[in-house]
């Protein structure tokens, strides 16, 4: 008899979703047969059977499954096995991004990781994930705007690689949800285009990594159009995706290039951490007259957390967030980074450490203002990013903290970084090339050292 | 490399348009037809005005003039009406004055004035006038075929009858951009007209140099996207070919490739003097394209019609000379941009 047991897909990957039986209780299974469908949050993933048998299933469908518990043995078989289930894309391989980046880690995190400002009066929330978050904001937009659509590759027929745009075609059909080619800079030509003439365009790079192949169309046009223009073309568009790093993915498809987009004046930049910044976020972005970096991260897809049901939650763009208040020590960050250091932050508490958390959630333009006004009062500051650390978010903001308060500092300001290689695959070298809560905690605690 | 330029200049002549044909069809009337010889006179004396403000230090940067060129733009801009979008390289002077911009602004433009049609913020290779439909000059070579894709789009998306004007230079059609591009522009069905202007050089290299395949216009078969060669230096060949396929993209939008076959007789820059120029062509080529002038070949139809002799020639010269000169003056007396201007347009509200 073997067991067939949740698939672990990712590093914190805790539990799956049992979404369908496709083999029922008690038939006859043969060896390669699909026999289940679980939902991760990238991507759904079939089960096979590993051997013949009589199929007994332990668990409905519907059913939330810790990772490695059983949901089914197949019985009768000579052979027993250690029953690992052998998984496999349902996208059978037509999309390489489903391929390449198959459902890994997201789970819902800790509620203290991303309760986004809970005390606000948000009038009625949902619980949500981030990617639904997403998702909201871009249907109430598409609701409000005709002049909004959306482009990218597979978001359409497809229902997009993660989902995030599931049944927009049915809904707006084709002219406002525009499946592309595999062509970066036409993707992104369009979007320009488009918007040099007042529509709004959203598009969504399938990961943020494409985008290099449009880097001439969005650094040298998207970014300039209105200035050289001396103000007669505004480019009010969004190019939206996930980046970051930490899914295994390896070098040319996870890296943090955030730095490089919030280092050209005409862009707008924008990383949210949380489901309620991300919808606010994006609503801000669409309806911002200038060309908005919307900088998702694929690990955040799946956190949950609350967020208001109102079509007029709008966040502001340029307006940081404490997102924990603390007197010890300021960290600055943005993206996942605001949960690494919440995390990290409640690590500390334990100790006695007091730390505020400041989550950037705009990095151009910036709000340096909130940043200062923390260090005026912790009088210690570490910057964490996931990106490498020259040139990077953190020397950006070591420099304006140096520059704006720096007879409030106690010690110098610490940067927490990714390792300066290119994202090694192997998860052992990943691990270490990529920031951790205990990197955090560390810098926290080198800064507190120092007294003056 | 000479003799190559030299038969194609002689094949695409060789299709020999008649231009009372094209006249009669549009029923261009004899002002009408000197207005447009007054217009490519214009053109052709601003450009030597550029010429003299980059030799008398006043324009910055880099210069690239449209001379020889000029037919080119009159004879597919002359069908564009109001809500159509144009976009160009950085050898854009041409475009932008033939859409009807103020001659004077675009020269201040070039001058690096406040006073210029991007309030000096672009300069010569990023002229800008929304209101008269020009959607800007481009620097990178490629870059503006991209955006041709979304000024189509959104000319058919607000379901207008407008059309996307898209020069670009043979050198273009070797990026990357351009292919993505077009294969979009015809995926989508977008009413952009790409015009080629084919002046056989990509700054100093021949399109016998870079391209495997010298037939472009061929290059768009592989989209699917019809396509025709056009004498340019011949004013109502590139009218009469553009007026042809420019009705039906209004009413059924798809995109359409003109190749058309044009000579610059100035270097690719105001720096490309005769010495550079001799690394790549000979005087020979450029005095045999130059009895092609169009200027010429517009004036001898003219002439044939008798609307036009010398005295009346010197005269509407003479009046081009004078607009350039104005514009030149108006630039040169324009003040100077504000050090407040800097931080200007860098973000919309």
């Amino acid at each position: 008899m073997a067991e067939v047991i949740m698939p672990k897909m990712g590093d914190s990957m805790e539990v799956g979703k049992l979404l369908s039986w496709r083999k029922q209780n008690g038939e006859q299974v043969k060896s390669g047969d699909i026999i289940a469908e679980i939902e991760t949050d990238k991507s759904n993933v079939e089960i096979e059977a590993e051997e013949d048998g009589v199929l007994q299933t332990s668990v409905e469908a519907g059913a939330e499954v810790p990772v490695g518990a059983t949901i089914a043995t197949i019985g009768g078989a000579s052979v027993a096995t250690n029953g690992t289930a052998k998984s496999q894309s349902s996208s059978n391989g037509h999309s390489a991004a489903a391929v390449a980046i198959p459902a890994h880690d997201v789970v819902a995190p800790k509620p203290a990781a991303v309760s986004a400002a809970p005390t606000k009066d948000w009038g009625p929330t949902v619980n949500v994930k981030y990617s639904h978050a997403i998702r909201m904001a871009l249907e109430e937009e598409l609701n409000a705007d005709p002049s909004v659509f959306l482009l990218g590759e597979e978001i359409g027929q497809y229902q997009g690689t993660f989902k995030i745009t599931e049944g927009f075609l049915q809904t707006y059909g084709p002219d406002r949800i525009v499946d592309t080619p595999i062509s970066e800079a036409g993707m992104v030509g369009l979007t320009v285009g488009a918007a040099m003439l007042g529509l709004r365009p959203v598009l969504e790079f399938m990961t943020f990594n494409f985008a290099l192949v449009a880097w001439d169309q969005i650094i040298n046009h998207a970014a300039k159009i209105l200035y050289m223009s001396g103000g007669q073309f505004s480019v009010p568009c969004v190019l939206r995706g996930p980046g970051g790093v930490g899914t295994q993915l390896s070098a040319q498809h996870s890296q943090d290039l955030i730095h490089w987009y919030a280092n050209t004046p005409g862009l707008k930049v924008v990383a949210p951490a949380t489901p309620a910044d991300a919808k606010g976020l994006l609503k801000a972005a669409i309806r911002d007259n200038n060309p908005v970096i919307f900088m998702e991260h694929a690990k955040l897809y799946g956190t949950k957390g609350d967020v208001p049901e109102s079509t007029d939650f709008v966040i502001p763009i340029g307006v940081a967030e404490v997102k924990r208040s603390g007197k010890d020590v300021t960290i600055v960050t943005y993206s996942r980074g605001v949960v690494l250091s919440l995390a990290a932050a409640e690590e500390l508490a334990k100790e006695g450490i007091d730390v505020e958390v400041i989550d950037l959630r705009s990095l151009q333009p910036f709000d340096i203002d909130t940043v200062i006004k923390s260090i005026q009062k912790t009088h210690r500051a570490v910057v964490v990013q996931e990106q490498w650390e020259a040139y990077g978010v953190a020397a950006e903001f070591s420099a304006q903290i140096m520059e704006k308060a720096f007879d409030y500092l106690d010690a110098p300001v610490a940067r927490v970084a990714g390792a300066f290689v290119p994202m090694p695959y192997a998860k052992a070298l990943e691990d270490i090339a990529t920031p951790h809560e205990g990197d955090i905690i560390a810098a926290v605690k080198k800064t507190l050292e120092r007294s003056i | 490399m000479a003799a190559a330029t030299k038969v194609k200049a002689e094949e695409a002549s060789s299709q020999g348009t008649d231009a009372d044909e094209v006249i009669n069809k549009l029923s261009l009337g004899n002002d009408e037809l000197l207005h447009i010889y007054q217009v490519m006179l214009n053109v052709r004396h601003f450009e030597e005005q550029c010429n003299r403000a980059f030799r008398s230090d006043k324009v910055g940067g880099y210069l690239h003039l449209y001379i020889g060129q000029e037919a080119v733009s009159l004879g597919v801009l002359d069908v564009c009406k109001p809500g159509d979008q144009v976009l160009s390289s950085y050898r854009d002077h041409a475009h932008c004055i033939v859409l009807g911009s103020d001659p004077n602004k675009v020269m201040a433009e070039i001058f690096g004035k406040s006073t210029g049609v991007s309030r000096g913020k672009g300069g010569s290779m990023h002229l800008f006038d929304k209101a008269h439909g020009f959607a800007g000059g481009y620097g990178i070579v490629g870059g503006n075929v991209p955006l041709s894709v979304g000024l189509g789009w959104a000319l058919k998306y607000n379901k207008t009858d407008n059309i996307c004007v898209c020069y670009i230079g043979d050198g273009a059609m070797n990026n990357g951009a351009f292919h993505e591009s077009l294969n979009m522009a015809a995926l989508y069905k977008l009413p952009i007209l790409y015009v080629l202007e084919n002046n056989g050089y990509a700054m100093g290299t021949s399109v016998e140099r870079s391209h495997a395949n010298i037939d472009l216009g061929s290059r768009a078969d592989s989209y699917n996207i019809p396509h025709r060669k056009v004498d340019g230096q011949d004013y109502f060949a590139v009218r009469g070919a553009v007026e042809e396929v420019v009705g039906e993209m209004r009413k059924n939008p798809y995109p359409y490739f003109l190749d058309v076959i044009t000579y610059r007789y100035s270097g690719h820059g105001a720096a490309d003097g005769a010495a550079t120029q001799a690394t790549y062509r000979t005087n020979e080529e450029i005095e045999r394209w130059k009895q092609r002038d169009p200027l010429i070949v517009l004036s001898n139809v003219l002439r044939g019609k008798g609307l036009l002799d010398d005295e009346l020639n010197s005269e509407m010269d003479a009046k081009a000379i004078e607009l350039a000169k104005a514009a030149y003056d108006y630039a040169d007396h324009s003040p100077v941009c504000e050090p407040s201007e800097l931080y200007e347009d860098v973000y919309a509200d």
